[in-house]
């Protein structure tokens, strides 16, 4: 569904100046607010290092791309983690404590994201940070909450091979993504894979993964072909040819950015509809696509193309429900809710069961104290925190229509093991 | 215009006070200040400046416009980096979590590399095993690079527009090649997570006082450096070259050389810079090397005045903290004040801020001097100021 | 790797019929990329090619021009969707206003400065793309848009039955051939596009028998952007708008000008030929990553040769 733009044109300027006055009101949510538990809670037990938590406030850092060209990706994360802010502070905080919000803008520029992450632990001395989005951003500033002993909460689906104590990894890492998805369409009959990815690290990885697990792990299937394009690619005609030519069951995609509008649009052109592969008993199966991608490519072009996610925001439980009009009403009618907006949805509460159930704002002891915390409630389902701080979750398949929306087709019997190290993966 | 410039090139009064101010501000004014988080921004600036100071050479007094900076600029940065993060990985059995070990199959093998499946050291990186030939390579590399380029174009008289759409063709295959060749390169991540350089905590606080002020010695070494090229006669022939080329090759020079050689030195600062931020910063990213970075290192330059080596880098400072301060203050809005800036900064002060000091500094400083002498004095310096 | 053409191993499985169909889909794909890198250049070919000016905004005024089109097959979706069929045509003639209107005014009141000093063109037009991706940025906001297409451009044509041709590559060839007929038509057949080479030539004579040459820049560079403004819609086609699209298209754009030697358009088309040709063909055997360094080392290796580009031209700085 493509919204007409001058609608998101009258749309975008209301929804920066909600922005800009959200981050001035949430800030001084309620200046008067008194600790109602504060005897249960003295402050002197509740911290003991130096981070930002008084008797009544707590403070806490967002780092995200606002301007440049990661803002377009990253704004839903920035929204859907108000949004949860919001509703704890409305709940009366954590331990009875209510949230600052310090906003910094990383720019979609890396150095900048290190600068600022810098600035949030040592000067304001938050006591936990949401916030990065491309794996860059996060590698950049990684080393910093390593050594400042911050806490991040990191939202976005990933390549894997990294487990900090110092991050939160609230998405999923690849193989969550890749592995079920891989064998679900195997028993749809697929037996012959075309990888495609745009040139960086998580759809090499992820491609990796799928490569074994395909050549070892899927009886009689094989990998036609493997192709990497540059991000920003925008002609993919050759490309199309050489699939054409290899005629896979399944065309596994992880173009990612302006990239996929293009590789949507050239793919229909060449007659590679969702329509036309079924009719082959064939399939297109991307992760890299969610409802925030289609609303840019346009729901015609993608109808019948299926992906592999944690999340869809037409999932019919009634968490979900509750929280997609929680953020429509936050953030208006048009939003549309992809798979890292939950995620990053489920940062702050995470953080709040984990401070509640240490009794803690340390870091060292939540890092500690991250493992078994459960969110029962989250609009993709019940989630867990593993040892080596990612989800356990459960992923599901959704099939694109023409409207923008996925109709969830599968979800995995299990909650899958967050395993960013896959010993069979190497 | 003339005698601006036979000033600058016989180095008068002006310069060596604007050049002190400079060397105060730097040393004794911002460590006052500021503490060390901010002033290790200020360090990450410095090491951009070098590129403007690189510019003022080659493109203010040489006429060559490079928009490919920051290839050079990179070039230091990445063998920095490298040598850093090599020392890092040796190390890394001591310094990091248990998983992140078990996960990597090549210990003392940087982990990008491992990630992507390289199994043993790739031979480029060889060099940067040992620290004196990394020295060598920031130094050499960007030279050699530079003086390909210089022969192959200005041998054969290419300048002006070609050379700096070219040498921005070299900017765009310098990212492809540095983000699609991951395993050498750690792709769009970049060479993150650099520890210690020959055992020393490059992240301390201490550590990065002592960066800061190396930084700045070598930036006000670089425009001494400059200032005496620009003053000996290599320097004249340069202006004379910039302004008319014929008339210097109908004299029997080979006005190419000047060039060559102008443009190899502008390089080589560059790249000195590239390499102070690996160390102040901790990392190296594409993201440095790119147009965009580049484009902002001509703008640091036009900034503070391509004639004026001090100016280039009170220009990086401005143009950088304007961007941090501004995009904080208004995100909305602050990429329109810098686009109209630049625009009224070329059309209105081509010589920037050097150009407004110099020009608007004597008026000041006399009005100030009146000041003294009495209102009457003051409504007659400020007629003659409008005339 | 054995002596032979090792890279042909790929077509061993395959039939001769299916191998042909392949090779025609593949060269028509050569073409389309043809299209694309002519129609981005044609634009920058008669601003920086003709007048020197090294305009770093051509890829916003290209941005323009596909907003026009998004804007407008949204009205005419909601207001008079029996319209969609050929609203296409008034799009691609409105991009060309809009693009013309912004590039007259840009010239108008900062290139037309500038034309002593153009290197200083680069930093000035900067700072106005840098306020173009901003305006954009803040009026149609920073997602990606794609215009709704009308159903007789999607698709594609089946000469036979393994070979199925886009119908927007078609359309994109079309338009690349009509527009570089137009733009040599008035550089060499008009009575402007003499005052626009005299004005190239000499500009101090030119003005002397009578040319004004300030309004034939002024008219040069309008024009220029209006064709970028062209080329946005007709991007449309195959791809999406965003605020910063324009910067992806820039450096292509620059590279094909100035491989194909500046100041000559007959040297734009040759080069835009050669790059997509070398390029489609080395995606479709190696792969895109490695397809473009190769492609772009080889122009920088030309170059160094051959400085002046492809089509050498009197004019030399």
């Amino acid at each position: 569904m493509n919204k007409p733009v001058f609608h998101r044109v009258l749309g975008s300027l209301v929804a920066t100046a909600a922005l800009i006055a959200s981050l001035g009101t949430s800030a001084m949510a309620a200046d008067d607010w008194k600790n109602p538990v504060l005897d249960t809670y003295p402050t002197s037990t509740v911290v003991t290092s130096g981070i930002d938590v008084t008797d009544n406030y707590v403070t806490v850092g967002q780092l995200h791309s606002i301007t440049g060209t990661m803002a377009i990706s990253e704004t839903g994360s920035v929204e859907a983690e108000r949004l949860a802010i919001q509703q704890i502070n409305d709940m009366g905080g954590i331990l009875g404590r209510k949230i600052k919000i310090v906003q910094e803008d990383g720019a979609s520029d890396w150095p900048t994201f290190a600068e600022k992450a810098k600035k949030l632990l040592v000067k304001d001395k938050v006591a936990s940070v949401f916030g990065c989005w491309t794996s860059a951003s996060r590698k950049a500033v990684l080393p910093i909450f390593e050594k400042e002993n911050g806490m991040l909460y990191y939202p976005t689906f990933y390549e894997g091979l990294e487990a900090s104590k110092n991050v939160i990894y609230t998405g999923q890492e690849a193989t969550q993504q890749i592995i079920w998805g891989l064998d679900w369409a195997y028993q749809q009959g697929c037996r012959t894979f075309f990888l495609i990815g745009s040139d960086y690290i998580w759809p090499r990885t992820s491609n990796k993964i799928a490569r074994i697990h395909i050549e070892r792990y899927l009886k009689g299937a094989k990998v036609v072909g493997e192709e990497y394009y540059p991000l920003g690619h925008t002609n993919f005609n050759s490309l199309i040819n050489k699939v054409k030519l290899k005629k896979p069951d399944c065309i596994y995609s992880i173009v990612v950015g302006g990239s996929n509008v293009s590789w949507y649009k050239q793919l229909n052109a060449a007659g590679i509809t969702g329509a036309a592969l079924a009719k082959k008993g064939k399939l297109l199966l991307t992760i890299s696509t969610t409802e925030d991608e289609i609303l840019g490519i346009g729901g015609k072009n993608v109808e019948g193309f299926y992906a592999c996610m944690k999340y869809f925001q037409s999932l019919p439980n009634e968490n979900n429900q509750a929280f997609v009009s929680a953020f429509k009403k936050m953030w208006g009618e048009d939003s549309v809710i992809g798979d890292v907006t939950q995620a990053a949805y489920l940062g702050p509460w995470l953080w709040k069961f984990t401070v509640e159930k240490a009794g803690s704002f340390d870091i060292d002891t939540l890092a500690v104290a991250s493992e078994g915390i459960e969110f029962a409630a989250a609009p993709e389902g019940y989630v867990r925190i593993a040892k080596n701080h990612h989800l356990w979750s459960r992923a599901k398949i959704g099939q694109m229509l023409a409207d923008g929306q996925f109709k969830v087709i599968a979800e995995s019997d299990d909650l899958i093991m967050p395993d960013p190290f896959p010993e069979g993966y190497k | 215009m003339n005698t601006l410039l036979n000033n600058k090139l016989t180095g008068n009064k002006d310069q060596t006070v604007s050049f002190l101010i400079l060397a105060a501000v730097l040393f004794v004014f911002f460590p006052l200040i500021f503490d060390i988080f901010r002033l290790n921004m200020v360090a990450k600036y410095l090491s951009l400046s070098f590129a403007a100071v690189g510019l003022v050479l080659c493109w203010g007094y040489g006429g060559i416009l490079s928009l490919g900076q920051g290839v050079f600029w990179g070039l230091g940065g990445y063998a920095m980096a490298a040598f850093l993060k090599l020392e890092a990985a040796a190390n890394i059995a001591k310094e990091a979590g248990s998983d992140q070990i078990k996960a990597l199959s090549t210990i003392g093998l940087p982990d990008f590399m491992d990630w992507n499946q390289i199994t043993e050291l790739p031979y480029i990186w060889y060099p940067f095993k040992s620290f004196p030939i990394t020295m060598v390579m920031i130094l050499v590399l960007p030279g050699i690079v530079a003086y390909i380029i210089g022969v192959a174009m200005f041998k054969r008289r290419v300048s002006g527009v070609y050379f700096a759409i070219i040498t921005q063709a070299l900017c765009w295959i310098m990212e492809i090649l540095f983000v699609t060749r991951q395993g050498w390169t750690g792709g769009i991540n970049g060479i993150t997570d650099l520890r210690t350089c020959l055992g020393w905590d490059i992240r301390t606080d201490s550590a990065q006082y002592i960066l800061y002020f190396l930084t700045v010695a070598l930036v006000l070494g670089m425009i001494i450096v400059g200032k005496l090229i620009l003053q000996s006669k290599l320097g004249r022939l340069l202006v004379a070259t910039r302004d008319m080329e014929n008339r210097v090759r109908f004299s029997g020079y080979d006005a190419a050389d000047f060039k060559i050689f102008i443009f190899c030195l502008s390089g080589v600062i560059s790249s000195i810079g590239g390499a102070m931020f690996a160390l102040n910063v901790g990392f190296m990213s594409p993201k440095l090397v790119t147009i965009e970075p580049s484009i902002y290192m001509v703008i640091f330059c036009a900034f503070g005045g391509r004639l004026s080596l001090v100016g280039a880098v009170y220009g990086t400072l401005i143009v950088c903290f304007g961007r941090t301060f501004f995009s904080e203050l208004f995100p909305e809005s602050w990429m329109f004040l810098m686009g109209t800036t630049f625009v009224l900064i070329t059309m209105v002060f081509p010589r920037g801020v050097a150009g407004i000091v110099e020009d608007y500094g004597p008026r000041l400083l006399a009005l100030f001097r009146k000041r003294s002498a009495g209102a009457e004095d003051l409504r007659i310096v400020k007629q003659a100021g409008v005339s | 790797m054995s002596g032979t053409l090792f890279f042909l191993d790929i077509f061993k499985d395959y039939s001769s019929d299916e191998l042909s169909s392949i090779f025609v889909m593949q060269g028509f794909s050569g073409i389309s990329l043809f299209s694309v890198f002519l129609l981005m250049a044609l634009g920058l070919a008669i601003i920086f090619g003709q007048m020197k000016v090294i305009n770093m905004a051509h890829g916003e005024f290209l941005t323009a021009g596909a907003y026009t089109t998004v804007l407008l097959s949204d009205l005419v979706t909601k207001y008079i969707p029996a319209a969609l069929p050929y609203y296409f045509f008034i799009a691609i003639m409105m991009a060309f206003f809009v693009a013309f209107i912004l590039g007259y005014i840009v010239e108008k009141l900062i290139v037309s400065y500038l034309y002593e000093r153009p290197l200083d063109t680069l930093l000035a037009t900067w700072g106005v793309s840098m306020v173009m991706q901003q305006s954009f940025r803040l009026i149609f906001g920073a997602r990606e848009d794609s215009a709704t297409m009308p159903e007789w451009l999607m698709g594609s044509w089946s000469p036979t039955e393994s070979i199925s041709i886009p119908i927007n590559g078609l359309f994109l060839l079309l338009m690349s051939i009509l527009m570089t007929t137009i733009v040599l038509l008035l550089m060499y057949r008009s009575r402007w596009g003499l005052r626009v080479r005299a004005t190239v030539q000499n500009r101090e004579m030119s003005t002397a028998v009578g040319i004004n040459s300030k309004k034939v820049d002024r008219w040069t560079f309008a024009l220029g952007c209006g064709l970028a403004g062209i080329a946005g819609a007709a991007f449309t086609t195959i791809g999406s708008v965003s605020p910063s699209a324009g910067s992806l298209y820039i450096v292509d754009t620059f590279i094909v000008v100035v491989f194909g030697g500046a100041g000559s358009i007959i040297g734009t088309i040759l080069s835009a030929f050669g790059i997509a040709q070398a390029q489609s063909i080395l995606e479709f055997f190696l792969t895109g990553v490695l397809a473009k360094v190769f492609v772009l080392l080889a122009i920088v290796g030309i170059l160094m040769i051959r400085p002046q580009g492809i089509v050498a031209n009197k004019v030399r700085q």
